[in-house]
């Protein structure tokens, strides 16, 4: 941690600031030589890069940042962070920007964010993840009720979809959890 | 010989197939798989992509489970599973104070020491000596793609398995089935991951340039070791042949698949009906005699 | 009886404003011994100077004391003042109420106090002081230069022009170095083997230049002007003296194939070979592990064919010793190569761009050979795998430089304009050719190199993006490169047919070993250490060893040719004098109370203790003690902190005056 970050209050803190002092990262550190972005498997579908979303930060303009629909783009295949000759884990930093969106309730693109909800969802009542239950989730949250439809009777068929989950025992434990980190 | 196993919520659901063959060829090859109790989901993307506490809680609760179960290493097919189970014990070890936020969470001490091993090494982890022992079916003249994915090999500093820019793990396994696999630059180029549903055209894009690839330097088959991989290689070539009219079927295989193909046993016991992309096509010339279990 | 004078420098503001002066000066004179006391505000100025010598006279002082700025500043200017005015320069101590005071507090009052207690201190220190002198060494007026490059060969012939004898030792078959395999140079593209070759055979042929090939550094023994060295001459199977260089054993060599290591791996050579035509000296070299006769004892054809029978598959290597007096070292780099290295290697190869597996990914100085006339391809630029001529070549900086994660964290700086360069030979030579440069920065600092640069892409039409590359990979003949372009903000995707990788300069994998036979210091990276990186910049901390070239850092031929002529003069320094004069403040043996147990031995960083035999009149030994080789010891006193008998000391710094230094207070 930087010895400016230790004296300010979280109100005061920049998005780079708060940054380092709840995930250990130092924007700083990246010197914009671009290999992420070249390498990055979804670049195309972004129209800020991922290096450009990182020098947004440093120079202070969160609210562009945190509005970007590239962090709700990545992928999360870790080619970036991988190759990066700093070291920076910008894979782990899109996830940051993505939690801390979600705290400022800055939510570009909702079909993502409501994909996650509902799967966590799932996961929260049952134990497990529960795909029936997630798509028809996720379906009546983007009205797009008709996608796949071509799809599901082959998966029920060849029982890979099922109508009920499966529930796990010890469904307190899991409540517990999510009660305790929620964000929300 | 006992070991942990996490089946995780995909093969129990949408990539049943995966865990149909590993459970038949591990009882061939006298594995005795014993799943965690009451096992829960790891998070999976979800939970790292908006939650960072949860990400790590989920994982570790089932590590604990492992342990009290008597489990020293858990075998876990799914790629993504199994980079969030290594990564969860990475950084706890790494940092002490996520760690006591995790355990306040938990309610439980933590000892993030459990060893943990995917579909290759699982295969290494037994020993290749086991599996052409039990080689019934030479598959020759089968070439085919390794496809390892993202999750297997990334981070390198975390999973420490294998090569991240040119593996081989993969194909040493293929290689004792007598399949060939073929020289191709896209082995750990991402497939689009679980953008499945939310993005498909994102899929559909990625995954394409892999499929054609694969084509291109003479593949019949791509095989895989992670069922978000099947799934957008395999279920999503229906979309894939909706925007490309020239698109011509890439049957995909699970590893452990084309392991119990060698191994003689039945295409039906082992899945392989359940797959979108039919795999006839290109197994239909390894007849399979129906091997009984003894 | 002490007549003690102490003179305090204001040093203008710098000690002035925080400490008072005057009132010290009023105050010190009242120490008992001291007979006068003065302040001033620049004592070192020359006015200040003859106000110690003027007291020196008038007062008859026999010690001084300058309370000032830190010895490491002035104490020679003063030490040199008092010697002026007849006094010896040992009995002048300097209180440094500078950097230990008026620099590091505010109050004024307390300040002036503890200038007060600095002098009275040094005061006390002082009456143990008696009258030094220099310590004298003779010299050996040689040099040895180890390694044959630019730098060397400068460096060589500076000294050998200057009328000094030189030995220049170089571990390959021919001197020239890496420069040898250039194709043209920046910024004057001028032809690197036309300007280095008439180097090359002055000496050779210089009367004053004694020239080792196919040798090595074994041993360095002695010190400063006095270095005894041995140096391995491989054995080349080769009689030097009768071969004409006439070149028929190696066309007739039956073994074609061995990889080039001129060429870098471009192209074959037989068993026998010379490294290239204009090699110095003409001999071949047998390369014993590819040669059918080491290997099997057949064939010969060489020592057959030769109308001189100078082959001798009997040669042995010999050990040569020489005496000289100062050594450059000018051992020059490598470069990084990106085949994927072992586990606990503290860099990893780029696995991304395929870890050497591609033919048609080449480094630096494969393209300088493909570029040469007389290279693998005569010039052409032509792809090593078909030797079809690329009309795309994309050229990659920084590979392994400015990268903490897989490569070295520094800039190799000669990259970017090796890289403009090559991509302008490459448009010169293939004029439909396309050439792309993916570079993060450039730095072109030198004289002309900025225009350099600009005459690349204005002129030329290379085309320069900014942004490192993700991944290169080879699909059906071609190399697909994947980049960003960060200026524009847009994915760059190229097909090229070759990719030319700037790859970092390193240190030669044997440096590190070359450092500890020599005995100087280098860093993490294995570039050799120099004393002060802005003001000593070519000298080691090894009084003798010199610097020079890119064995100390990544640098390019203009700074390694002065930085050869630089060395060069200060070994022509060493030799100007008769004598070395040493200070004398160096480590000293009470032989009487030594018992020879050599702790000191072990401590000392500079082996400056050497194991003495004391014999009575008949010749019998009476016992070994240590013994302090004077040209070596650094005075650090590290022996004499480490003495369980206290018989070693450090004269003119001994523990008596320090404990009265340290009492006063």
């Amino acid at each position: 941690m930087s010895s400016h970050t230790a004296i300010k209050s979280k109100e005061n803190m920049t998005l780079a600031e708060e940054i380092e002092s709840l995930y250990g990262i130092d924007v700083w550190r990246c010197y914009q030589c671009g290999k992420c972005s070249a390498g990055c498997p979804v670049r195309v579908f972004m129209k800020v890069a991922p290096n450009k979303v990182v020098r947004l930060v440093q120079l202070g303009m969160d609210e562009e940042a945190l509005k970007s629909e590239t962090i709700w783009i990545c992928a999360g295949c870790l080619t970036c962070s991988t190759r990066c000759p700093q070291n920076f884990d910008i894979a782990k930093f899109m996830d940051v920007l993505k939690e801390i969106a979600i705290k400022r309730g800055i939510i570009t693109r909702k079909d993502a964010m409501n994909f996650h909800r509902a799967f966590l969802k799932q996961v929260e009542a049952n134990g497990k993840a529960f795909e029936f239950g997630l798509i028809r989730d996720y379906k009546l949250s983007t009205f797009n009720l008709f996608q796949d439809m071509d799809l599901a009777p082959e998966m029920f068929f060849k029982g890979k979809i099922k109508l009920f989950p499966h529930k796990i025992r010890n469904r307190e434990a899991i409540k517990k959890i999510f009660n305790r980190t929620n964000k929300e | 010989m006992d070991i942990g196993y996490y089946p995780g919520c995909s093969l129990t659901g949408t990539a049943k197939e995966y865990d149909q063959s590993i459970r038949r060829i591990f009882s061939e090859l006298g594995v005795n798989l014993i799943e965690v109790e009451d096992w829960s989901c790891c998070g999976a993307t979800s939970a790292h992509a908006t939650n960072h506490l949860l990400s790590l809680a989920l994982p570790l609760r089932n590590i604990n489970l492992a342990k009290r179960q008597g489990l020293k290493e858990l075998f876990i097919p799914c790629a993504a599973c199994y980079n969030r189970f290594v990564v969860a014990q990475y950084e706890v070890n790494r940092d002490a104070s996520v760690r006591k936020e995790i355990e306040n969470i938990l309610e439980e001490t933590i000892e993030a020491d459990i060893r943990i091993i995917n579909m290759i090494e699982m295969f290494e982890y037994i020993g290749k000596d086991a599996i052409t022992a039990r080689k019934r079916k030479d598959l020759k003249g089968f070439k085919v793609a390794a496809y390892y994915g993202c999750l297997l090999l990334r981070p390198p500093a975390v999973v420490k398995f294998d090569d991240p820019e040119q593996p081989s793990s993969m194909e040493e396994i293929i290689r004792l089935t007598g399949a060939e696999p073929i020289e191709w630059s896209f082995k750990t180029e991402c497939c689009g991951a679980s953008h499945s549903i939310t993005n498909t055209n994102i899929v559909v894009t990625l995954s394409k340039r892999i499929i054609d690839d694969a084509r291109e330097m003479g593949a019949e088959a791509i095989i895989v070791a992670c069922p978000m991989c099947h799934s957008n290689l395999d279920m999503r070539q229906r979309n894939i042949a909706k925007v490309d009219a020239q698109h011509r079927n890439m049957p995909v295989l699970y590893l452990s698949e084309l392991v119990g193909i060698s191994m003689g046993l039945d295409r039906e016991a082992l899945g392989l009906n359940l797959h979108f992309i039919d795999t006839e096509p290109v197994l239909s010339r390894f007849s399979t005699a129906i091997v009984t279990k003894e | 009886m002490m007549r003690i004078g102490v003179f305090v420098c204001h040093c203008g503001e710098n000690i002035g404003k925080t400490v008072d002066c005057p009132t010290v000066a009023k105050e010190v004179i009242k120490l008992p011994n001291v007979v006068y006391a003065i302040d001033y505000k620049y004592m070192c100025s020359d006015p200040g100077q003859n106000l110690i010598k003027q007291a020196i006279a008038e007062h008859k002082l026999n010690a001084v004391v300058v309370a000032s700025c830190s010895p490491h500043m002035h104490e020679k200017t003063f030490r040199k003042a008092v010697s002026a005015a007849g006094l010896n320069p040992y009995m002048c101590e300097i209180a440094n109420i500078r950097e230990q005071c008026s620099w590091v507090h505010d109050n004024v009052e307390e300040a002036t106090k503890k200038a007060i207690d600095l002098i009275r201190m040094t005061v006390e220190r002082v009456k143990f002081n008696f009258p030094l002198s220099e310590i004298k060494v003779p010299i050996t007026k040689k040099a040895l230069v180890i390694g044959g490059g630019i730098a060397g060969i400068q460096a060589a012939l500076d000294i050998a022009g200057a009328g000094y004898k030189v030995i220049l030792v170089e571990k390959e078959p021919s001197i020239g170095g890496h420069m040898s395999q250039l194709s043209e140079t920046f910024p004057t593209l001028d032809c690197s083997q036309c300007i280095l070759t008439p180097r090359m055979v002055e000496v050779y042929q210089h009367p004053n230049i004694k020239l080792y090939t196919y040798s090595e550094v074994e041993s360095v023994d002695g010190f400063i002007g006095n270095f005894k060295v041995t140096i391995r001459k491989k054995a080349r199977y080769v009689k030097e003296d009768l071969c004409t260089g006439c070149g028929l054993c190696t066309q007739k060599c039956p073994i074609k194939r061995a990889p080039s290591e001129f060429d870098e791996g471009l192209s074959n050579r037989p068993a026998i070979y010379v490294p290239f035509p204009q090699a110095v000296p003409n001999i071949p070299v047998i390369d014993r592990t590819v040669c059918t006769y080491f290997k099997t004892g057949k064939c010969q054809m060489c020592k057959k064919v030769c109308g001189r029978d100078a082959i001798d598959f009997e040669q042995k290597d010999t050990l040569i010793t020489e005496d000289v007096g100062a050594i450059i070292v000018a051992t020059g780099y490598k470069l990084y190569k990106i085949d994927k290295k072992g586990p606990d290697s503290a860099v990893k190869g780029y696995g991304e761009y395929g870890y050497g597996k591609y033919k048609d990914v080449i480094d630096g100085l494969q393209f300088e050979r493909l570029a040469s006339a007389s290279g693998p391809t005569a010039g052409e630029i032509l792809r090593p795998s078909d030797r079809k001529q690329p009309k795309k070549v994309v050229f990659i900086q920084c590979v392994g430089s400015r990268d903490p994660s897989k490569g070295f964290e520094y800039c190799s700086k000669i990259c970017c304009m090796y890289t403009a360069k090559h991509a302008m030979l490459y448009k010169h030579k293939v004029h439909d050719g396309e050439a792309y440069v993916f570079y993060m920065d450039i730095r072109a600092g030198g004289k002309g190199y900025e225009e350099f640069v600009r005459r690349a892409i204005e002129e030329d039409h290379v085309k320069y993006i900014r942004g490192r590359v993700s991944k290169v990979y080879e699909k059906k003949g071609k190399l697909i490169v994947k980049g960003e372009d960060t200026l524009a903000g847009v994915p760059v995707e190229i097909e090229a047919d070759m990719v030319v990788l700037a790859t970092a300069i390193v240190a030669q994998p044997e440096a590190a070993k070359l450092a500890q036979t020599l005995g100087i210091p280098y860093d993490k990276y294995g570039f050799y250490a120099e004393v002060h990186p802005k003001l000593r910049p070519v000298e080691s901390s090894s009084g003798g060893i010199f610097l020079a070239g890119a064995c100390q850092a990544p640098r390019d031929i203009p700074e390694s040719v002065a930085m050869a002529s630089a060395a060069a003069s200060k070994a022509l320094i060493l030799f100007g004098n008769e004598n070395l004069e040493r200070e004398p403040i160096v480590a000293k043996v009470n032989e009487s109370t030594c018992v020879g147990c050599f702790y000191c031995k072990k401590v000392c960083a500079y082996n400056a203790i050497e194991i003495k035999e004391l014999k009575d009149k008949k010749g019998n030994l009476i016992k070994v003690v240590a013994s302090v080789n004077t040209g070596l010891c650094q005075g650090c006193g590290t022996c004499n902190a480490t003495c369980p008998s206290k018989s070693i000391e450090l004269i003119g710094f001994n523990d008596e005056q320090i404990f009265y230094q340290i009492k006063a207070l």
